[in-house]
Order: structure tokens, then sequence, then C-alpha cells
């Protein structure tokens, strides 16, 4: 089979698993009317498949940033940070992002996945070892693959096995680095930090948890995972993204270890890349401003949380182990999670559709991200749809 | 390679696989795992922790990208159950 004969069959393996006209992946958005609401074709739909958890997308204080950027300093700054690509906003949305944490540096890559990339490939290199959680986001995969490290997974959120592998790596452990996230983007599951930080000491390894679904909607202030349950100090690396609660598109690593700093001189991912445009970079942080002081915004989002977690508990549906802005509906069968997505669009609501492998252990999901800005009316209107869809649908199949 | 170590892993291999494989097929040691058995990357991997904890080993994902057949696994495992 030669190159291109290989994508061919991916597009007949693709085309089998949807059928002809659904277009679940890659759907096109025509126009955007608020942080909940989109066209899709002649659709005006419920948006509950993005990751604006706190709803700041038209927040007047990020667009207005944004603006003024865009006016003082152009479009983007054509270079890298190794080169020209290190303005004011990018030092000080770094001083900012440490200053949150209460750590002494921090560091500000181009997008999310680049973080994990450009942290862990920095970190770790050939000769020692990453354990991760099995349900990792693919951007700590490719860090690790990248990185050379030796790979180890261990079961997804379970410290028995994972203190298993730990013991298994023998004084390889000094070596380990230990990564996971605090809110995991299938389920929408929280690492059990404490648990882990116990493991982390007891084996001497490093610690980095990726706050990227985390930041904004968990602690007093937002931190994430880390503040929820008052590890800060525990903790080495903390990654994340600006394209979830921040509303744009970035990525940051902080570290109360100044070594930290030495990735800027041979993370490829940070050094080979151009920097965050002016713009993103000004609403970044007007929006972390906002996520700061977002403590109603983050009650709003929990009510919603809640609300739709129970509507689908009480619908029948399996859900992931608890509440959180990411809500998915587990299903066996992935022609029931392609009717369920399908029929959801017909009542014009936009969801997210995983199907296998994407999704753990060979199941579908549905997966609704929930956001402060949804309406009660919003949020009630999803759940009675999806009570209706699962009587429709698979009551109907059983 | 035909030492016990290896047969036995071969035969765990083949019965684990056969238990997981989408196309019936009489699986042998020059099987290609994925092209012939179309199992996926995830079913492959949660095999892989499996065969770890049935032989109290570590196998690094990244071992896995120079393995085709069932014969290159069985290699594998039994060069890092040697070493251990």
């Amino acid at each position: 089979m030669n190159l291109l004969e290989k994508l061919d069959a991916a597009a007949a393996a693709r085309k089998a698993m949807l059928p002809e006209g659904v277009g679940a992946f890659g759907i096109p958005i025509e126009e955007v009317y608020s942080a909940t609401e989109a066209r899709i074709g002649e659709r005006r739909v419920i948006l509950l498949g993005t990751n604006n958890y706190l709803g700041l997308t038209f927040a007047p204080e990020c667009i207005q940033a944004a603006h003024d950027a865009l006016d003082a300093e152009g479009t983007g700054t054509t270079g890298s940070r190794m080169a020209n690509g290190s303005y004011y906003g990018h030092r000080a949305l770094e001083r900012e992002f440490a200053e949150f944490y209460g750590y002494c540096t921090g560091i500000v890559f181009t997008t999310g996945y680049q973080a994990n990339l450009g942290t862990i490939s920095g970190l770790v290199s050939r000769g020692d070892t990453v354990l991760i959680d099995s349900d990792s986001h693919a951007s700590i995969y490719d860090g690790c693959i990248l990185s050379g490290a030796e790979i180890i997974r261990f079961k997804h959120n379970d410290m028995i096995d994972m203190e298993k592998r730990l013991r298994r790596l023998g004084n390889r452990t000094a070596n380990t680095l230990i990564i996971v996230e605090g809110i995991y983007s299938m389920l929408g599951d929280q690492a059990p930090l404490a648990e882990i930080v116990d493991l982390k000491n007891k084996y001497n390894c490093t610690l980095l948890l990726d706050e990227a679904h985390s930041i904004g909607v968990l602690g007093e202030t937002g931190q994430g995972l880390v503040e929820e349950t008052g590890l800060q100090n525990e903790v080495d690396f903390i990654t994340g993204t600006f394209s979830k609660s921040l509303c744009s598109i970035g990525g940051f690593c902080v570290s109360n270890h100044p070594q930290l700093d030495q990735l800027r001189y041979l993370s490829h991912p940070y050094i080979f890349t151009a920097s965050p445009s002016p713009a993103t970079i000004a609403s970044t942080r007007a929006a972390l401003v906002l996520l700061r002081e977002g403590k109603t915004l983050r009650r709003q989002l929990w009510r919603n949380c809640t609300q739709l977690y129970d509507h689908l508990q009480k619908a029948g549906f399996t859900l992931g182990p608890e509440p959180g802005p990411v809500i998915a509906a587990i299903l066996d069968n992935p022609r029931q999670a392609l009717q369920i997505w399908q029929n959801l669009l017909e009542n014009n609501i936009y969801v997210n559709l995983i199907l296998p492998p994407a999704a753990p252990d060979g199941k579908s999901l549905v997966r609704c991200s929930v956001n402060a800005a949804h309406t009660t009316e919003q949020i009630s209107y999803v759940g009675e749809t999806f009570a209706r869809l699962h009587r429709q649908i698979l009551d109907t199949d059983a | 390679m035909t030492d016990s170590n290896y047969d036995e892993i071969l035969q765990l291999l083949r019965d684990r696989l056969s238990s997981i494989a989408s196309s019936e097929i009489i699986i042998t040691a020059e099987t290609n795992i994925i092209s012939e058995l179309s199992i996926d990357s995830i079913k492959l991997l949660n095999l892989i922790m499996e065969i770890e904890d049935t032989f109290d080993i570590s196998i690094p994902i990244n071992a896995l990208a120079d393995v085709q057949t069932v014969h290159d696994l069985a290699s594998l495992i039994s060069r890092i159950k040697s070493n251990h």
C-alpha cells in the first residue's frame, strides 16, 4: 500500500462509520451569535460542545483589549519567542500566570497543545521515564513520544495500578515524571490529586498537572484542581491552555522550580514557532483577570453542570462518575451514539460525538460541555430532549 | 527463538489476541497484529497493560513502534522479562 492508498483506506474506514452526509466531525459553524448560540446550516443551535466554560468569548473587556493591541502592535509578531517574538505583553502574561499560582516562573506557548509538547519534551529525554494516565490527552502522549523517554501508562485514576507501575520502575523513579490532568476531557472526572501527591513523594518522582479543563472551573480563584485540593506546594509543574475558560488560543506552564526557564533554550515547540499574536495575548490577559474574579461565573457554571448531569442521570444515561463541565453520555454502540447526536442536531442542539477508538474502552460518547452563560431554560430543554431520545432510541433497542 | 519462555508467551498472546480480534483467523507467530487482526491501538495498549500485570514487567509504549507481528511482540516481552 503506497502513501496515498493508506489515506484512501483511512477515508474508507471513516466513511464506513459515518453514513453519507453526516458531518459529525469538523461541522461548519456559519455564524456565532453568543457564547451559547450559533448557526449550523439553517439551524440556530444551542452550543453545548464548546469549551467556553466561563462563557467569556464575547466579554467586552477581552474584545476591547484585543482591539487595542491590534491597533497598537499589528496582527502578528512574525517571529519566535527566541528571536523577535517576545513583546511586553508576552512577558507580562508569563509574570501574571506565575503570580496567579504563587510560583516563581512561567512560560507562555503558542497553543495549549504546544504547552504540553514543549514542557514534557523539555523536562524529560532518553533514559528518563514518564508515567501517564491511560486517558491522557493526545498532547501528553505526543509530548512523551517527542521526548524519547520511556512511556508507561497506568489505568485511568487507579492508584493501586499506578503504585504497581512505580514499584516496577525500581530506582528509576527519581527520573520519572508523573503526568495527570485536573479534569479529564473524555468523561469529565477529576484526578485523585492528594493520593497522586502521596505516591509522588513516596517514590521521589516529579509531578506535572495539566489544568486545561480545570482552570477557571475549580478552586476559589479558578486555579484549578491544585487550588481545589490546596496542593500548590506539592505539584512541580502546571500546564494549561487559553482555549477553554480563557477563550483565546495559547498555553502556559508555571512552576516554583526556576529551572523551568531553561526550556526557553531547549524546547523545540517553544522555539521553532511564531509567538502568539498581540491581540491573543491582550485578550488572554483580560480574561485572566475576569477568571480570577469569576466566583459568580463559577457558581453559575456549577449550577448548570449539576442541573444537566441530574437530568441525564434521571433519563437513564450512563455518565462519567461525577458532575462537571464535561458531561459524557457513555454508549456501547456507535450506531446509537450517532443516532442520538443526529437527533440532537435536528432538535437544534450541538454536542460532540466521540467514536472508538478515540473514546475509552471501546465505548462511544455523546459529550456535552456546559458553560456559565447557558440559561436554566436552555439546560432544561437539552435535558428533556436527551430524555426523549433515550426513550425513543435506547429503550426501543433494549 | 524457541525457548520455553518465548513459547509460553507466544501461546498466551495467541489466546488473548483471538479473544479481542475482530476477524476470525488462525493466529500464528507471523500474523500481523494491526492489519490482519483489525485490533485498534487502544485495544492493543489495554492488552499490553494486562500482559504487564501477568508477568510483573513494564513494557514502554515506545517499544511497540517496532512491533508488527505476534512474534515481534512475544520476542519483546521475552526480552524484557529476561532483563527484569
